[in-house]
């Protein structure tokens, strides 16, 4: 029975982190290797979220759905309507600052937020969407097929964001980051790049957004706060190593490690501090956050830079 | 009449916008960049004057200096820690730093005063009737301050050393310095005239409404929007801004949910930034 707990625990945990992993390397594309901020990254989740819900879930009469599309159609949407989303506040603010990003960012993922808690047709409102189906196999074992699907999809985005950052076109991303003028006279077109960029990392957050639905079955808008959906991810990835993908994925390791650590330790407080003790728990990632950013702003696993083709004597 | 007494909210809640987009306009200029934890300053203002309050059983405009005190210890303690330090890196780090410092402050207030909302003072204020227009006690101290306070803030930017000195900066970092300017002195007190206005911004935030860890985040779009729309680094248009998104998001509610009046405000900045990314008064542009 211990061990069979324990085991099972095992398995919720590594499918939370294996979510949370695809969400830091979304923000990888954007940060790491782009340099944009997005503060809405709980928008992106949330709109992949809805839409594998809607167009999956058994049919209801309170909202849109009852399609009962497989997994791989939601998904699929999920992915083109962050996509989409993003295409939309990309051609905005392309030619802006970063800073101006981030502003509409977090203005898209408050709207988007709303929306969802106030539009009973679509979403159900506060109530949320519920039975939402864990992909190819429901019912006894699941938890199982389902870790197994989610480690395939972390390997597979790993490896499309890897191979991204390699390929010229990161090479070009990260040359926007450190010299925008620079690029602009090797002849790129930055505004076009910029919006790649983020229309890609925005599109893998629908993409984790989509698994997390499958994973809870339920969702509902309090899943997609900013502090656990967008300041969590940040942490990781500034934890891990902005600009590395493993560092993305080490660092979602790391994070959630903490975090549900101090919840095991918090659960252990009487039940009158659980309030007290999650904040609490908010404020050590913040102050962790801080930390890393004074003291050792490369993260654990700093970027590796490209070698040099050829280095001359003088 | 109906659209009367919006307007009349619409300039409640400009005020407070307007207040506390100066100070992040200011930021903007002179730090460079944006500052994401203005709105849990404002929090923190807010929660100050509810200590003074309680504690000295005081109303929320006399308790004011507690809150200005609570706001201003809040940012020196981040530029003295992490805004100073992180300075020499990209702009960039700073804003994600601040961004984390919003939620430690956030998760503070939260430890300490719980996440239930809080009131002021409990009870139904008399309001004043004039034909048909409904004004709460409250609104007239919220507005007579916010002129007061931009009547002396005029008076600092344009008569005083130090506010001649900020202009110049905002103007012109580099010619500011080679005139001997001291840089961090005019930080210091940009970061201290912020964070009055925050905190200021936050005391009548919460008596306009109530008092909650999260009221200040949920007023930073609405912040952001008005500086921006302003001109980022004009003061005067930040207060401008302040008004007509304030205004705006009130009467927006007319036709469509309450709710989305954040996305009204989102709505202005986003035409703004499309038509004029400057802003009405031409600002810095970044």
């Amino acid at each position: 029975m211990e061990l069979s707990g324990l085991f099972g625990y095992l398995v919720f945990f590594l499918s939370t982190v294996s979510i949370y992993a695809i969400l830091a390397l979304g923000l990888n594309v954007q940060w790491g290797l782009t340099g944009q901020i997005n503060i809405g990254i709980a928008g992106f989740f949330a709109v992949g979220a809805y839409t594998t819900a809607i167009l999956t879930a058994g049919p209801n009469a309170a909202h849109v759905g009852g399609f009962e599309f497989p997994f791989v159609v939601g998904a699929a949407a999920a992915i083109v309507t962050s996509g989409l989303i993003a295409v939309l506040i990309g051609m905005i603010t392309v030619n802006l600052r970063s800073d101006y990003l981030a502003i509409a960012t977090i203005g898209i993922a408050e709207i988007i937020r709303f929306v969802f808690q106030n539009e009973q047709w679509l979403s159900h409102g506060v109530r949320g969407i519920s039975d939402i189906p864990r992909p190819f196999h429901d019912g006894q074992g699941s938890g199982y097929v389902f870790l197994a699907l989610v480690l395939a999809c972390v390997a597979v985005v790993y490896f499309l964001v890897e191979r991204a950052r390699l390929a010229p076109w990161g090479r070009v991303l990260r040359a926007i980051r450190d010299n925008e003028d620079a690029t602009e006279a090797a002849g790129k077109n930055v505004r076009l790049f910029r919006l790649q960029a983020f229309v890609f990392g925005s599109a893998i957050m629908g993409f984790a957004g989509a698994l997390y639905a499958h994973f809870i079955g339920f969702i509902s808008p309090d899943a997609f706060e900013p502090v656990f959906a967008t300041f969590i991810v940040w942490a990781m990835l500034i934890a891990g190593g902005s600009g590395n993908n493993k560092g993305a994925i080490l660092g979602a390791i790391v994070v959630w490690l903490v975090w549900s650590g101090t919840e095991t330790l918090a659960a252990r407080l009487p039940p009158e501090y659980a309030t007290q003790a999650s904040a609490a728990r908010v404020l050590l990632v913040g102050v962790l956050l801080e930390l890393v950013l004074l003291l050792r702003p490369q993260g654990m696993l700093p970027e590796e830079r490209p070698r040099p083709i050829a280095r001359r004597k003088d | 009449m109906e659209v009367l007494q919006l307007v009349v909210y619409g300039i409640v809640t400009g005020s407070i916008v307007a207040l506390g987009a100066i100070g992040v306009s200011l930021v903007f200029s002179i730090l460079r960049f944006a500052h994401f934890a203005h709105g849990d300053v404002m929090t923190v203002g807010a929660y100050g004057a509810l200590v003074g309050v309680t504690l000295i059983g005081v109303t929320p405009m006399v308790a004011i200096p507690v809150a200005i005190l609570f706001a201003v210890v809040a940012v020196l303690v981040a530029e003295f820690c992490l805004y100073r330090p992180l300075r020499s890196s990209h702009p960039v780090i700073l804003l994600i730093s601040s961004f984390g410092y919003a939620l430690i402050l956030r998760s503070a207030i939260q430890l300490v005063a719980g996440p239930a909302p809080q009131v002021f003072k409990s009870g139904i204020q008399i309001p004043y009737r004039f034909g048909e227009i409904v004004i709460r006690p409250d609104h007239f101290w919220i507005v007579g301050g916010t002129i007061l306070i931009i009547v002396a803030l005029h008076l600092f930017l344009s008569r005083s050393k130090f506010g001649k000195a900020m202009r110049a900066m905002s103007d012109n970092m580099d010619l500011a310095r080679i005139s001997g300017i001291p840089a961090y002195r005019m930080i210091l007190i940009t970061w201290v005239i912020a964070a009055a206005l925050a905190a200021v911004a936050g005391v009548f935030l919460g008596m306009d409404t109530r008092l909650h860890p999260v009221m200040g985040w949920r007023l930073l779009l609405p912040v952001f929007a008005a500086a921006i729309l302003g001109g980022i680094g004009r003061p005067y248009g930040a207060i401008a801004g302040g008004f007509i998104i304030g205004i705006s998001m009130e009467l927006s509610t007319m036709v469509i949910d309450p709710g989305y009046k954040h996305a009204v405000a989102f709505a202005l900045l986003v035409l703004m930034l499309i038509i004029r990314p400057t802003g009405l008064f031409r600002g810095t542009s970044l």
